[in-house]
């Protein structure tokens, strides 16, 4: 039972505030979401910092519920976590969900490319996707990445783990500073 | 006279009402659907029959608390549909201490021909 304890203690020494583990659906989603609604309204968190860990949010568990199938389909591997973090200066938003081996160039060109552009440069990119793209089948406008950069206003932070030959674990991190 | 479409707002789906007798056109609420394409297609198909017998006067409000990307894009889709419209036009409202609503707002004013009104809830 040492492990009960040692979670706590592991979930307050890293301020996270709601941990999620398991299955990702668009119920959990909006579970999670409420969830941490309540928990940032009972202590009269600022609305538009409020509104902007929200946007992240919904991005990240959205981008969660939409790749895990395909994973889940082939390897019957589709547990994800999501985590978010509070200090007096900023929130942490915190995901991970294995991928497939093969698209981790994909990822990581894509978020050094947002990570690389200020400002002007996110609005435009921003621009230039929702004019030319489609909806992907999976239901995504391929403008996640470039939304949580630009809500946030900081790095997407991010790394892989290897699981095995086939999979990797993808780990995500968002700061959104509380001032 | 097309029917009208009334649908009540939920926790991720926005409160829609386009009534052409009464000329009223809003949006209101979240948007953020498990799957937004399916969400709005008979809203973008309303539209586009509505555009061959429009009204002489088509204002649009737009009074969003919150959209995620995927309806972002469809909200463009609306956009695009409205230009077909004769005389329409689009108010967009937004809380006050939102500036990332009005913003999005101004982005959505550049992309498409249609004139725009911002207004604070």
């Amino acid at each position: 039972m040492e492990f009960i304890y040692d979670l706590h203690k592991a979930m307050l020494g890293n301020h996270l505030i709601l941990v999620y583990e398991g299955d990702f659906t668009q119920e959990i989603t909006k579970s999670v979401l409420a969830m941490a609604e309540r928990n940032m309204d009972s202590f009269g968190e600022e609305s538009s910092i409020k509104r902007k860990v929200f946007n992240v949010m919904v991005e990240c568990l959205q981008n969660i519920v939409k790749h895990c199938d395909e994973v889940e389909e082939r390897l019957e591997a589709n547990s994800a976590v999501f985590m978010i973090g509070k200090s007096p200066e900023c929130y942490w938003i915190c995901s991970g969900n294995p991928v497939r081996k093969g698209l981790e160039g994909t990822l990581a060109q894509r978020l050094n490319e947002v990570n690389e552009l200020d400002k002007d440069g996110l609005k435009k990119l921003y621009k230039d996707i929702i004019k030319n793209s489609d909806i992907s089948e999976k239901g995504g406008a391929g403008l996640g990445f470039v939304d949580m950069a630009r809500k946030s206003g900081n790095n997407l932070e991010f790394g892989f783990k290897p699981i095995n030959d086939e999979l990797t674990f993808f780990t995500l991190r968002i700061k959104i500073a509380r001032t | 006279m097309m029917e009208i479409i009334k649908l009540e707002g939920t926790e991720d789906t926005p409160r829609i009402l386009l009534d052409q007798k009464n000329g009223i056109f809003e949006i209101s609420g979240r948007s953020l659907p498990e799957d937004s394409a399916e969400f709005y297609q008979p809203i973008l198909e309303w539209l586009r029959a509505y555009s061959e017998s429009a009204n002489d006067k088509t204002e649009f409000v737009f009074k969003l608390e919150y959209f995620n990307t995927a309806s972002s894009k469809l909200i463009l889709d609306i956009l695009t549909a409205l230009e077909e419209v004769e005389n329409s036009s689009i108010v967009w409202c937004y809380h006050e201490d939102d500036e990332d609503m009005e913003e999005a707002g101004e982005e959505f004013s550049e992309l498409v021909e249609i004139p725009f009104e911002f207004k604070l809830n």
